[in-house]
């Protein structure tokens, strides 16, 4: 059967508007001083344990802000990994709720206190529940793809995420396989965040591919390698293969090498690594040198943030914790909520 | 009169075409084979999949998680194993959550000892399946209940388990127990919807006009009443029980025989208020005895019935080793045959306190 593809248009050179790279920026810093937020609250000892995704911001805010967010298969579902809070923000979460979600306090609106910080779930917006298992999400993203490619004239895909050590796993081979079968080939925009470690395993060690995006090349998936510390890069890229997943109906496979600034999580002790590039220092940089933004106003941004995390952490803490006697809630479900109309 | 693979087919065409389903899959599910064991024949929306049951879990979540109802089949329970954690992850969806989320989604697997399957095409899962928090658990033992359970999973909105025991599959239904509308004749039954042997690729089913049937959820059935004992058992071994009971009322003693049918829930009342009457309770499956559900149900027994037990409650399972041996004389040493229950309900009928 054949496999051969329409050109992925590559996308327009055209320079993004002041305003989208102002915005961009805005949710970069937010999604930064959230990140170092969460990591403060662990130091206080509020909240047990903080994985996050400092240093993969130039990524997440584009693609958070590139993605069709609705409820059904009308809209993109979204298969993250727990590094993802600024995708999240991007998407219109409110910066509070990560901070419930960390303090794991009952008005924690993703899990109720159930799970680890990062790791959200909204149905409204097809966010299904993040896990730990650093892989399954790879397995579960063909499912709903397969519900989307259905809908004539549909145009949600199905976006999966995870990180190279996770690649590793049978998962990601299974999601490849999936998404490219001849009799059914689906919309789904596989991504790799490669940071280039598996908690204190560097990838050099482990992997013998050259890059991780070769891989969908054997399946006659398009795929690519790009700059993720770079969010110009990132948002043209992402357009462009959305766009191509969006109406070919067809997988794409994206690696982006992306900075890991804070170590695996606060279990190697959430400290700052000064050997990689930050992706926001870059583009601060280069938004002053364009004149776009001067330093006082990166400062005065960056203080406000600081100031409004800051009262979110004051209100999270006064907020109930869930009572023990909840366990037993929602082991099943009486309603069928998923196919109930949006 | 059909047997349980035809009951099932009939199921999922009712579930196809009156419930939703929009996805039956699995290895060799969909056309030209219908199932290793021809359960899937004739569907309109069976489709073959990949050999890689990580990722028939994973797109039965998927699809699950989408609203499509589905029902995903792993081609014998002896590899279900290496998607454990996509089962747990699919169990989970609900409670992770806190509620925001449902994931309905039907895993069918055929289980069981009784086909000379050997190592991998025997293993037991009613004890994993009972120790996943999340799913909803059905194990037929007749056709009715195959069509009526399988129907009762594909409309729950959350997971569910649906284990067919391999040894049964064949077995006709008894009188009195067909499904409505299903032709009385096997002949005529087979020749509406069995798929011809060899080239198929025209071949269409004609389905009989069968109801909605749902059988609940934690809803046991006594097969047999009986003053002097309550055997609890189900799959392969609740014939045998029924037998066994048969043959030993020859000998005055009055086994009552209690199908399960759904472990998860499961009907307890059924079976307490069994016990509390006859006093003996006896626990029959062929999972492996160590951490096995019978376990669970004799523990309640004991604790919950202590006082009103007049011998030690029972459990008779299978052994506890690696894998069933091909050789008859391994598979019948390994799980629960005929002689074995008869035996284990006689001696529990004559103890004396």
């Amino acid at each position: 059967m054949s496999t051969s593809l329409r050109p992925v248009l590559s996308p327009p050179e055209t320079e993004l508007s002041p305003e989208l790279l102002r915005k961009l920026h805005e949710l970069m810093v937010k999604g930064r001083l959230l990140e170092e937020r969460l990591m403060q609250m662990y130091r206080q000892g509020d909240g047990y344990f903080w994985i996050g995704g400092p240093g993969e911001e130039a990524f997440n805010v584009p693609l958070g802000l590139l993605i069709e967010k609705g409820r059904g298969p009308q809209y993109d579902y979204c298969h993250f990994h727990y590094r993802q809070s600024a995708t999240l923000l991007a998407m219109g979460a409110d910066p509070i709720d990560s901070l419930r979600m960390m303090k794991n306090t009952a008005t924690d609106p993703y899990t109720g206190g159930r799970n680890f910080s990062g790791h959200y779930s909204i149905r409204e917006w097809n966010v299904v529940p993040i896990s730990s298992p650093i892989e399954v999400q790879y397995a579960m993203a063909p499912g709903t793809a397969i519900a989307q490619k259905r809908i004539a004239g549909g145009r949600g895909i199905t976006i999966v995420t995870g990180g190279d050590a996770g690649t590793a796993e049978g998962d990601f081979a299974s999601c490849l396989i999936w998404s490219s079968r001849p009799a059914n080939p689906l919309p789904v925009l596989i991504l790799v965040t490669n940071n280039k470690w598996g908690i204190s395993t560097h990838w050099q060690g482990q992997h013998g591919e050259k890059r991780i995006s070769d891989r969908g090349k054997a399946f006659g998936i398009e795929s690519k390698t790009i700059d993720g510390n770079d969010p110009e890069i990132c948002y043209r890229e992402l357009r462009g293969a959305m766009e191509y997943v969006r109406s070919e109906r067809r997988p794409f496979l994206m690696e982006a090498i992306v900075s890991r600034l804070y170590g695996h999580s606060s279990a190697s002790g959430a400290n700052r690594v000064n050997d990689e590039a930050d992706c926001l220092q870059g583009f601060e940089h280069r938004l002053e040198e364009r004149g776009l933004l001067t330093r006082a106003q990166i400062e005065e941004l960056r203080a406000r943030f600081a100031a409004e995390l800051q009262e979110a952490h004051r209100k999270v803490r006064q907020e109930p914790m869930p009572e023990g006697r909840t366990i037993f809630d929602h082991v099943f479900s009486d309603r069928d909520l998923v196919r109930e109309r949006p | 009169m059909s047997n349980m693979v035809q009951a099932i087919r009939m199921a999922l065409h009712v579930a196809e075409e009156r419930h939703g389903v929009t996805d039956i899959f699995g290895e060799d599910v969909g056309p030209p084979l219908g199932g290793a064991f021809t359960a899937t024949q004739g569907l309109k929306t069976a489709w073959n999949s990949p050999l890689d049951e990580r990722g028939i879990v994973g797109a039965s979540i998927g699809l699950g998680l989408a609203g499509c109802r589905n029902v995903a089949e792993i081609q014998f329970c002896d590899y279900a194993f290496n998607a454990i954690d996509l089962l747990k992850l699919g169990g989970m969806i609900h409670w992770s959550s806190n509620g925001d989320w449902n994931c309905p989604m039907t895993i069918m697997t055929p289980v069981g000892s009784g086909i000379r399957g050997s190592i991998y095409h025997s293993h037991s899962f009613d004890a994993t399946a009972t120790h996943i928090p999340g799913y909803k658990i059905a194990i037929p033992s007749t056709p009715k209940d195959a069509y009526g359970l399988l129907l009762s999973c594909v409309v729950d909105p959350n997971p569910c388990f649906f284990l067919v025991p391999k040894a049964l599959m064949r077995v006709r239904a008894q009188p009195g127990e067909e499904i409505p509308g299903e032709p009385g004749d096997d002949k005529a039954l087979s020749k509406l919807i069995d798929a011809p042997l060899g080239e198929r690729s025209q071949w269409k089913p004609q389905w009989p006009d069968t109801p909605d049937l749902f059988i609940p959820f934690g809803e046991a059935r006594t097969v047999r009443p009986g003053r002097d004992l309550t055997v609890v058992s189900y799959g392969r071994t609740l014939p045998l029980c029924a037998r066994a009971a048969e043959e030993l009322s020859r000998e005055e003693i009055e086994a009552e025989v209690i199908d399960l049918r759904s472990l998860h829930p499961y009907d307890w009342e059924r079976i307490a208020e069994s016990v509390r009457r006859t006093g003996r309770a006896l626990f029959v499956n062929e999972d492996t005895e160590i951490t096995n559900f019978g376990e669970h149900l004799l523990r309640r027994t004991v604790e919950e019935l202590f006082y009103e037990l007049i011998a030690p409650p029972r459990l008779l399972a299978g052994a506890h080793v690696p894998g069933i041996g091909l050789a008859d004389s391994l598979e019948m040493a390994s799980v629960p045959q005929l002689p074995s229950i008869t035996e284990a309900i006689r001696s529990l009928a004559r103890i004396e306190p």
